[in-house]
């Protein structure tokens, strides 16, 4: 047991995040032709244009209260004045309503892709599995915040926060982690697992989001460049021309 | 001044036949593929006509194109930056598969798999799309041809929807055109500029506008960009494509496909010198009926020492200069103002443009028992034929009927001036001169319009002596991107690990080299994919026998194969 408690809340993160950021760098090098949202929307967009937003942006509610109940010592916001129940009830509720945007903006989305028969078609089998761990990892963070609304309270920002922030000084207290209930355990562990995944399926896209779209002019002028044309691109690895 | 060139396209209408060969050899050549079989990066509309993807022109609805801001400036009529980027979850006005056809191939293997009977045996047609059945085939890319003007389709376009009750009922009887379309390749591209990645860009060379597949993200707001829907979303890949001019052959020297296959020899290819500096100005015009002017004021004079010295100093070749002297673009669109640009009023600055057809009112006068090459009898059509005038100002000069007029009139006076020549009659300089022009004048249109050969319609000059023969040789060779394992193209559903072809894109002369070996080589079907896959006949290659496309063969054929190498 100790074993794998070491193993999940002390090795497993790095794993997971190596394979991430290593992953993204290799796909990026090797696969920048791949690297695309595929979108769906030329063959069904009356469901995508309500499911999709929802998803993305009930997403990056999901994201930023994860960076703020994590990364936020506790005593931080204590020290500005919320006290741990004002803070309880806020994560609570705005938790619980970005996690059911997201996971019903992605159940519908699944809906949508299983029933819509060119969508479907047009899902691969990784997409599948990138499937399961996101509904997995999602539905694990819903089940957690409905749980800590309606049942047993947890602090988790005595553990789990705590733990997660010794990550990063590479000293995990796995402890912590380990004194965490189930739901937490089992939430943690998939949305591990899906980071590891992530640089291999479409998800890279959101790697690449526009922002920069914001600062650059309009018009995009580019140059034919000679060194680097068809024909003259550096070869794979391997290929290249011997002798010259 | 900040000189710049670009290859530009001028069609003379007068001569389309309406054959579609450049549909279908530019198809065969880039897109002929999984992911874009409803893609048409030229395509042939009859007009009047909902065209392709339908209604296309009706920018209140797709929103395409550029729009002025109250305080005069320029903003893509779907919107802003902050407003594309977030609305990017889910492209509100992007067209759906059927708005442009759902594609579709047929059910060959009943005909060959049928047992003997007394029925015919019916191939029927099968999406490839959902790869269901479908009862019936309601649309494709040319699905109104020649029924321009019938009730069911003219009413439903978008340019006759402009002109007066009065004028749409007169105009079923009028008369009907053919408009050869692909990318306008702009100068100030509505596509780039909605483009979030920054993947689409236009080549500071020749003003070629592409997408770099490494770098699009398949966020697809160019397709709502561009306000003549060129911009394709191949469903397979998840990448944007679009027209590339031919660029691996026009850096070669030579023409596109579509205009070296053009049986009617209407397409021109040229360099034009601009001023880039002034685009957007131009652009900005606050007059829609401007704009045509605007953009013909941004044309420079090659001949123009000044314009020659700015070029130099910009880096333009001198064999671009010359080249952009003997450009018949040049002298079709600024010498002799006969060629005008299609849809000014979306503020692109289009670099494709057109000849309007002379050729119905010269039709209508001939029906009427006049003489329809006499230029009395052909001006006093053009008046009186106000109808297809407005139509073609609808087209091509945002409603503005006075250029229009100009251009028909000097294709009328160029058609009496060579009758005169061909009866043997003298030239009359009273011809040339009632149009603003010269008898020479006139013949060098009639060179460039009648005449056509390929050296005056074709005056491209090569992107660099030293990489064009590399280049020609991708361009040349076979049909482009299509083999398994190439940059989206090939192989069956999911043949990538990470989604549709996936992997490194090869360079293009080695993808050349393999696709042309496998071809040449290789006892494979080039589209065997796997259980499942199906043989579309547009695109088998004659290599191998796919499954289902041939009755079995007995056995004892094996010794036969060794020999002829299971062809």
């Amino acid at each position: 047991m100790a074993a794998l408690n070491t193993f999940l809340w002390g090795a497993l993160p790095y794993l997971a995040i190596g394979l991430l950021i290593s992953g993204t760098i290799w796909r990026y090098r090797y696969d920048r032709f791949g690297w695309t949202t595929r979108s769906s929307e030329l063959y069904e967009s009356r469901l995508l244009r309500i499911g999709s937003p929802l998803f993305h942006i009930g997403l990056f509610f999901v994201i930023a209260g994860h960076v703020i109940g994590l990364l936020i010592p506790a005593s931080w916001t204590a020290a500005v004045g919320v006290n741990e129940a004002t803070y309880h009830a806020l994560a609570l509720a705005l938790g619980v309503v970005a996690g059911v945007l997201t996971f019903g903006g992605l159940v519908l989305l699944i809906w949508r892709r299983r029933t819509t028969g060119p969508v479907f078609l047009a899902t691969t089998r990784n997409d599948k599995v990138m499937y399961v761990f996101l509904v997995a990892a999602l539905g694990t963070g819903l089940a957690t915040t409905l749980i800590n609304a309606f049942g047993a309270t947890y602090d988790y920002r005595t553990t789990v926060s705590p733990w997660l922030r010794s990550l990063f000084t590479f000293l995990p207290d796995t402890g912590l982690m380990a004194e965490a209930p189930t739901e937490y355990h089992l939430h943690v562990t998939i949305a591990l697992l899906l980071f590891a995944l992530l640089p291999f399926t479409r998800l890279v896209h959101a790697f690449t989001a526009p922002v920069a779209y914001l600062f650059r002019p309009y018009l995009v002028y580019r140059s034919r460049d000679v060194t680097r044309g068809p024909g003259t691109a550096r070869p794979r690895r391997g290929w290249e021309r011997t002798g010259s | 001044m900040r000189v710049m060139a670009q290859i530009a396209m001028v069609m003379n209408l007068d001569k389309c036949i309406g054959c579609h060969t450049c549909s279908v050899t530019c198809k065969q050549t880039w897109t002929n593929r999984a992911g874009v079989e409803y893609a048409w990066f030229n395509n042939v509309e009859t007009r009047p006509g909902q065209g392709y993807p339908r209604r296309h022109e009706d920018q209140e609805r797709w929103r395409g194109g550029w729009e002025l801001t109250r305080r005069g400036r320029l903003r893509p009529r779907s919107g802003g930056r902050l407003r594309r980027l977030v609305s990017i979850f889910a492209n509100p006005v992007l067209p759906n598969i059927r708005d442009y056809y759902e594609p579709w191939t047929y059910d060959y293997r009943t005909l060959t798999e049928a047992p003997t009977g007394d029925d015919f045996p019916v191939a029927a047609p099968r999406s490839l799309i959902s790869g269901e059945r479908m009862d019936t085939v309601p649309w494709s890319a040319n699905w109104d041809d020649n029924l321009g003007g019938m009730p069911q389709h003219g009413p439903d376009d978008p340019v006759l929807a402009r002109m007066s009750e009065q004028v749409r009922l007169e105009f079923e009887q009028a008369f009907m055109f053919y408009l050869p379309r692909i990318c306008e390749h702009c100068l100030n591209p509505s596509c780039v500029a909605t483009c979030p990645s920054g993947a689409l860009y236009k080549r500071a060379e020749d003003g070629i506008v592409l997408v770099d597949q490494d770098r699009c993200r398949g966020w697809r707001m160019c397709v709502t960009g561009c306000p003549y829907k060129k911009i394709y979303f191949n469903h397979r890949t998840g990448k944007a494509e679009k027209c590339t001019f031919c660029y691996p052959r026009v850096e070669a020297g030579l023409p596109t496909v579509c205009s070296e296959t053009c049986v009617g020899r209407l397409r021109n290819l040229g360099v034009l010198l601009y001023d880039a500096d002034r685009v957007r100005e131009a652009a900005a015009t606050p007059k829609e009926q401007d704009l045509y002017e605007a953009q013909l004021r941004l044309f420079l004079d090659p001949h123009d020492p000044a314009v020659a010295d700015a070029a130099e100093r910009a880096g333009i070749p001198l064999a671009w200069l010359d080249a952009a002297r003997r450009s018949p673009v040049y002298d079709l669109i600024a010498t002799h103002r006969v060629a005008l640009p299609l849809h000014p009023e979306y503020r692109t600055m289009p670099m494709v443009w057109y000849v309007p057809p002379l050729s119905p009112v010269v039709e209508s006068l001939t029906a009427t028992g006049h003489d329809g090459e006499d230029e009395q009898n052909l001006f006093g059509a053009i008046e009186t034929l106000r109808i297809p005038v407005a139509y073609l100002a609808e087209l091509f000069t945002a409603g503005d009927t006075a250029p229009v007029d100009a251009a028909l009139r000097r294709l009328a006076a160029m058609r009496a001036h060579r009758r005169r020549l061909n009866l043997g009659d003298a030239p009359d300089p009273a011809i040339a001169a009632s149009v603003g022009m010269t008898t020479e004048q006139l013949d060098d249109m009639y060179r460039l319009l009648a005449l056509a050969k390929y050296e005056d319609r074709y005056v491209i000059p090569t992107a660099a002596v030293g990489a064009a023969e590399a280049l020609e040789e991708s361009a040349l060779g076979g049909c482009s991107l299509d083999f398994e394992g190439g940059p989206g193209m090939g192989g069956g559903h999911g043949s990538g690990p990470f989604g549709e072809a996936s992997g490194r894109p090869a360079p293009a002369a080695v993808e050349n080299f393999h696709a042309l070996r496998s071809r040449a080589t290789d006892d494979r079907p080039a589209d065997a994919a796997g259980p499942g896959a199906r043989v579309n006949l547009l695109n088998w290659d004659g290599n191998g026998r796919p499954a289902g496309l041939f009755p079995p063969r007995p056995e004892r054929d094996t010794t036969d194969d060794t020999h002829t190498g299971e062809r």
